[in-house]
This record gives C-alpha cells, sequence and structure tokens, in this order.
C-alpha cells in the first residue's frame, strides 16, 4: 500500500535513519505490515512489463469455476494468442493437468496449509516459466474470499467470480475481496434459470454500493454463453498492456492505484 | 487474515529498527489498522505476545488505533462515515466515492529504549 506511492518517506521518519536512540525515542515507521509482499509484488510486475504481457489474477470462492473459464478462454483464443496460467491450490496438480491438456503452459503452486498465493510463491514460479513465450498470464488464485484479496502479486489486473448458486449478498458479505475486482464475472448463469433468489442486478447493487464502478459480466463457461464480453474485455486490456509498457508506464489492480493516489494527494 | 504472520514481520520490522538504533528494548509499537485491511485488530492482539516472545520486543506493548471508515463524494464532495459494505455518501447517497480512510495496515511507530548514558556503536 504505502511502499508503492511513497508517502511511508516522511520528513520525520528520514532524519530518525541510522541515528542511535538515548534513553526513550518514538520512531515513525509508517510502513505497511505487508511491505515484504509488496515490494515482491513490484519486482514481479517488472518481469511481466519486460516480456509485454498482461498478467490476471483471477480470484473467487472454491468452485466458482476459474479453471472451467480459463478453458473456455484457451479454446476461444488458441489462434489468437500465447497463454499461460499459474494455479494455486492447497493441494493437487489437478487443475495444472487440465489446463496442459488444452496444450497450454501451465505450473501449478501447491500452498500446503496457505489459503491464498503471495508475491515470494509466484515469483518461485515465475522463474520457471516461458515467460517470453507468453501474451496473456493467468493467475488462478486459491479458492478464497478472504486473503487473497490483501496480498499483491504483481498482476495487472484483478477478475472476481461470483458464480449464482453462491448468492447475490456476496459483495455486501466480502467488501475486501470485491473492492478488488477490476472486473467482475457472474459465472454459471446457465444455472439461474433453476434458481429463484440471485438476481444479477441485486448482485450488481451490492458491488455499486462499495464505490466499485468496474464493468459485470454474466457468462456461463461450461456452456461457451457469453463469453464474447469477456473476451473482449481481455482483447483490450493486452493493447492497453502493449501501449503502456511501449510508453514505459505500468499498471497495478485498480484499488492499489487509486489508494496510492489518494496518499499522494493527502500529502 | 493470517494475524500470527503478519504479527511476525511485524516483529521483524520492529527488530530490524531496534538492533539498527542501537536500542536494548522497545516500550510501545503502534499500528494503524482499518475495517477494510482484512486484519482483525483483536487476533493481532492475541497473537503478539507470541510472536514477540524471545525478541527485544519481548516486554513491547501493542496499541492499535483504528482508523475510521470514511469515504470523499465525487458527486457533492462532502466526506462523511460510511460502513465496510455500504461506502456510499451519507450526505447524498451517491455511489461514487473514494475511499480517505479506513483500508490501512500500517505500522505507525516504534518506541525505542536504550539506557541512559550507555554507549551507543
Ligand atoms: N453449470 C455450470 N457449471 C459450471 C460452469 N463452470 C464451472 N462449472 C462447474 O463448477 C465446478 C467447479 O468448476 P471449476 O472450474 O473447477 O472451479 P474452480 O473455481 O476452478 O475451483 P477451485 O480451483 O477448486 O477453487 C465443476 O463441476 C464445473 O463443471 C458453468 O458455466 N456452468
Ligand atoms: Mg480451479
Ligand atoms: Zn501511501
Ligand atoms: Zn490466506
Ligand atoms: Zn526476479
Ligand atoms: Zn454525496
Amino acid at each position: 500500500m504505502c511502499d508503492t506511492c511513497g508517502c511511508n518517506i516522511t520528513p520525520g521518519n528520514r532524519e530518525f535513519a541510522y541515528k542511535p536512540v538515548n534513553g526513550t525515542t518514538a520512531v515513525a515507521v509508517l510502513k505497511s505490515l505487508l511491505a515484504r509482499n509488496d515490494d515482491q509484488a513490484i519486482h514481479n510486475r517488472q518481469h511481466f512489463d519486460r516480456q509485454r504481457l498482461l498478467t490476471i489474477n483471477l480470484m473467487s470462492s472454491p468452485g466458482s469455476g476459474k479453471t472451467a473459464l480459463l478453458e473456455a478462454t484457451i479454446d476461444a483464443l488458441r489462434n489468437e494468442y500465447r497463454i499461460g496460467v499459474i494455479e494455486g491450490d492447497l493441494e493437487t496438480e489437478n487443475d495444472a493437468k487440465r489446463i496442459r491438456a488444452k496444450g497450454v503452459p501451465a505450473h501449478q503452486i501447491t500452498t500446503g496449509s496457505a489459503c491464498h498465493l503471495d508475491a515470494h510463491m509466484v515469483h518461485e514460479a515465475l522463474h520457471q516459466f516461458p515467460l517470453a513465450e507468453l501474451d496473456i498470464l493467468f493467475i488462478e488464485n486459491v479458492g478464497n474470499l478472504v486473503c487473497p484479496a490483501s496480498f499483491d502479486l504483481g498482476q495487472h489486473r484483478n477478475v472476481v467470480l461470483l458464480s449464482v448458486t453462491e448468492g447475490d449478498d456476496k459483495p455486501a458479505k466480502y467488501p475486501v475481496m470485491f473492492r478488488a475486482a477490476d472486473l467482475l464475472l457472474l459465472s454459471k448463469s446457465d444455472l439461474l434459470p433453476l434458481l429463484d433468489d440471485f438476481s444479477p442486478a441485486r448482485a450488481e447493487a451490492n458491488l455499486r454500493n462499495l464505490a466499485s464502478t468496474v464493468p459485470v459480466m454474466q457468462l456461463a463457461a461450461r456452456k461457451a454463453l457469453g463469453l464474447q464480453p469477456w473476451l473482449d474485455w481481455l482483447r483490450s486490456e493486452l493493447a492497453w498492456q502493449r501501449a503502456r509498457v511501449d510508453r514505459g508506464e505500468t499498471v497495478q489492480p485498480r484499488l492499489q492505484a487509486d489508494g496510492a493516489q489518494l496518499h499522494e494527494a493527502a500529502r | 487474515m493470517h494475524e500470527l504472520s503478519l504479527c511476525q514481520s511485524l516483529i521483524d520490522q520492529v527488530q530490524q529498527l531496534a538492533l539498527t538504533h542501537g536500542a536494548q528494548s522497545v516500550g510501545l509499537v503502534t499500528l494503524k489498522i482499518g475495517p477494510l485491511s482484512g486484519v482483525e485488530p483483536a487476533l493481532m492482539q492475541h497473537a503478539y505476545p507470541f510472536a514477540s516472545a524471545g525478541t527485544l520486543a519481548a516486554e513491547s506493548t501493542l496499541v492499535i488505533e483504528l482508523a475510521p471508515l470514511q469515504v470523499r463524494c465525487e458527486s457533492c464532495g462532502a466526506e462523511t462515515e460510511a460502513e465496510p459494505s455500504r461506502l456510499v455518501c451519507a450526505a447524498c447517497g451517491g455511489c461514487h466515492t473514494q475511499l480517505v480512510s479506513g483500508d490501512e495496515m500500517l505500522l505507525m511507530s516504534v518506541e525505542l529504549i536504550t539506557a541512559e548514558g550507555s554507549n551507543h556503536v
């Protein structure tokens, strides 16, 4: 958070640096508790930008259809882009195997007991991955609506899936996660006719209550329904990413960038 | 969210600071935590003694300042209090707002203690 915007370097803490103290002295620090992760994430983003690739972090509860979305996306974009996937799961290589079956490079991170990916785990995976041969890298985070939102991995965009069987109140119940989304996908939309209590409009209203203005799309990856807007979103994000890299700029997910700007303004 | 491991990395930062300044121990360690940070203050307090045991911060006290949840409205300009699941403007009801405060998890300051008159390296 604050290590990326530079507001942690204040006249207050600069003057204390490397000065021995006498008696009791309070030293101002102003550092995020996740400073180490955030530094690593900046480094990861440099790896991605150097290769001109777009990196997307996919987050949702377990079983919302992240891997199914990736399978459908690979099928649809096979002749257009070179795609790679980093999979995060507590256990098993299942998801990476599903992706490799599509003929696409996949690296499985098994986190053991950690219920989220962090920037260090992703960095380790990067150095065993053919980044130079890719246009889009997807990182499928561990299925979990809580902590993955707090760990910047170096991605350019966050995509959050909410499957229609989970209930339309989830944005209100997990504001930290849904606020982090640059795009919300209402997945498994083919099941909507079977459910009498999921209202896409209510799900969107709950997201708007979090002051989020990001696009909301419905799709059913398993039935290849409603994929076009999602594929177009990816195409334009990749075009923007390449244009940015050519200008020597980079981008963080909306939320972190917003926060950094606010801190800048507050100085 | 992982309050014990957050406490451990907090203690790493504090310990490093104490060593850098040649301090012998640590007094108050002050954090600022917002309701949208994902960090649970009570769990931090609970985990802190376990993380600090055996370090220069073993005798220290963790102080957690709660950051208010506040938004600034892009439509009417008001700055108002909000709820985690409703970040709308309390003045006009608009939902185009920006968070002014509430997502921070910051180490604000550390009180370092060195015996008066002792030699510093
Ligand atoms: N009806 C329907 N089922 C789907 C759709 N997409 C995924 N599913 C089913 O949902 C289940 C979970 O899908 P996955 O793609 O494995 O979900 P995931 O989010 O990758 O799961 P984790 O990685 O374990 O968190 C599977 O049984 C899928 O067949 C869809 O569009 N429609
Ligand atoms: Mg999966
Ligand atoms: Zn800042
Ligand atoms: Zn976790
Ligand atoms: Zn590296
Ligand atoms: Zn207003």
